[in-house]
């Protein structure tokens, strides 16, 4: 089956309009695509931790129930924590989605071919593991229906999105950690962040 | 607490709630057994079991940015698996309490814990990881006080090691008959 969906695109039109959404990106090319749809302060970009994504939005999400908790990450960042998704299936939170823009490569190294190339379905993965919904999708019209239940409908959702293996051009988060989680805590949490 | 009581899981639990602990992330170990039970059965705590020790830091960092204080319950072969998220720990001057039951240490009856369980304190201390060292049951929870003051106070990563002397020395006789 042809591949068409960019993956700048995509990530775009998830995070159109995304008013208080709390975003998560995996290290590497994700954190880029979240950053060229516009750095925010409730990014929280990552730049390390391969593997723990998924983890860090579930955190997020039971400690912030009423907010809505999106993990954008890739197909070699998911493949190192799948355990994360048995996790997250026994905790079941209403509010997080984990969407993965799914190149078949590990983009940072030289885009050598992952699991995924040769066919692991990590949706599936997903849903035998209990997300509340699961998705396999490539094209452009799904897209609308994701952004939805991203943003409205009880999750855990989990998409896994077939993207083209391209090369962009870098466009980079701030890289201090430090930086990165007081700049997420003060938007979310207001001043009083700060004093805690 | 005399020596011999075996009240420190609930007195544990109580520094835990006193110090705002709202989440707690675990992979289980028998001398934590009690710990993990009263944590599970408070309706106020989120007990998230993981499937590997660092899926935790990661649980553990996300709640920090929530807004929310998370520990982390493992035994010290779980820290082995944690070390590279512990970089990530240091960077962002992310609090973190971990409870560490320690194996491979006095009286170990099982040789393949004997390297992770020796290494524990000097793998965290590498990590920029405060270690602070519980060796009798009545130190415990004054122990795990002091440390989750130091970690969400002063932002620091901080783990007690709670030693085998307390938990008590295993043999396969006793495992076996368990």
């Amino acid at each position: 089956m042809k591949t068409v969906l960019h993956r700048r695109q995509v990530v775009e039109i998830l995070l159109q309009d995304r008013k208080d959404l709390l975003v998560v990106a995996g290290l590497g090319s994700t954190a880029w695509d979240i950053t060229a749809a516009g750095d925010a302060p409730l990014n929280f970009p990552l730049w390390g931790a391969m593997g723990n994504a998924a983890m860090f939005g579930l955190g997020l999400a039971l400690a912030q129930p009423k907010r809505r908790v999106l993990v954008v990450t890739g197909d070699g960042e998911m493949l190192m924590g799948l355990g994360s998704l048995a996790t997250i299936g026994v905790q079941k939170p209403r509010n997080l989605s984990v969407v993965v823009i799914d190149n078949e490569r590990y983009g940072e190294t030289g885009m050598q071919a992952t699991h995924t190339a040769a066919g692991v379905d990590l949706a599936k993965v997903a849903q035998a593991c209990g997300f509340r919904t699961t998705r396999q999708l490539r094209v452009r019209a799904r897209l609308a229906a994701l952004r939805s239940a991203i943003h409205a409908s009880p999750g855990p959702h989990f998409a896994q999105i077939k993207v083209r293996a391209e090369k962009l051009p870098l466009v980079l988060p701030p890289r201090d950690g430090a930086l990165l989680k007081a700049r997420f805590r003060k938007a979310l949490l207001g001043e009083q962040a700060d004093l805690d | 607490m005399k020596r011999s009581d075996n009240s420190w899981p609930e007195a544990l639990y109580k520094t835990l709630k006193d110090a705002g602990v709202r989440q707690v992330g675990y992979v289980p170990d028998g001398g934590l057994k009690r710990l993990i039970e009263v944590c599970v059965a408070d309706k106020d705590m989120r007990a998230v079991v993981l499937s590997t020790e660092e899926e935790g830091i990661g649980l553990a960092a996300g709640a920090w940015l929530g807004g929310v204080r998370g520990a982390l319950l493992m035994q010290s072969s779980g820290v082995g698996n944690c070390i590279n998220h512990l970089g990530t720990v240091r960077e962002c001057r992310f609090p973190l309490l971990m409870l560490v039951t320690m194996r491979g240490q006095v009286g170990e009856f099982n040789p393949w814990q004997v390297a992770m369980g020796q290494a524990t304190p000097a793998v965290l201390s590498a990590m920029g990881v405060v270690v602070h060292e519980a060796n009798a049951p009545e130190a415990i929870a004054s122990t795990v006080d002091a440390a989750a003051r130091l970690a969400f106070g002063s932002y620091q990563a901080v783990a007690v090691l709670i030693s085998q002397a307390v938990i008590g020395i295993k043999s396969f006789q006793q495992q076996a008959s368990r």
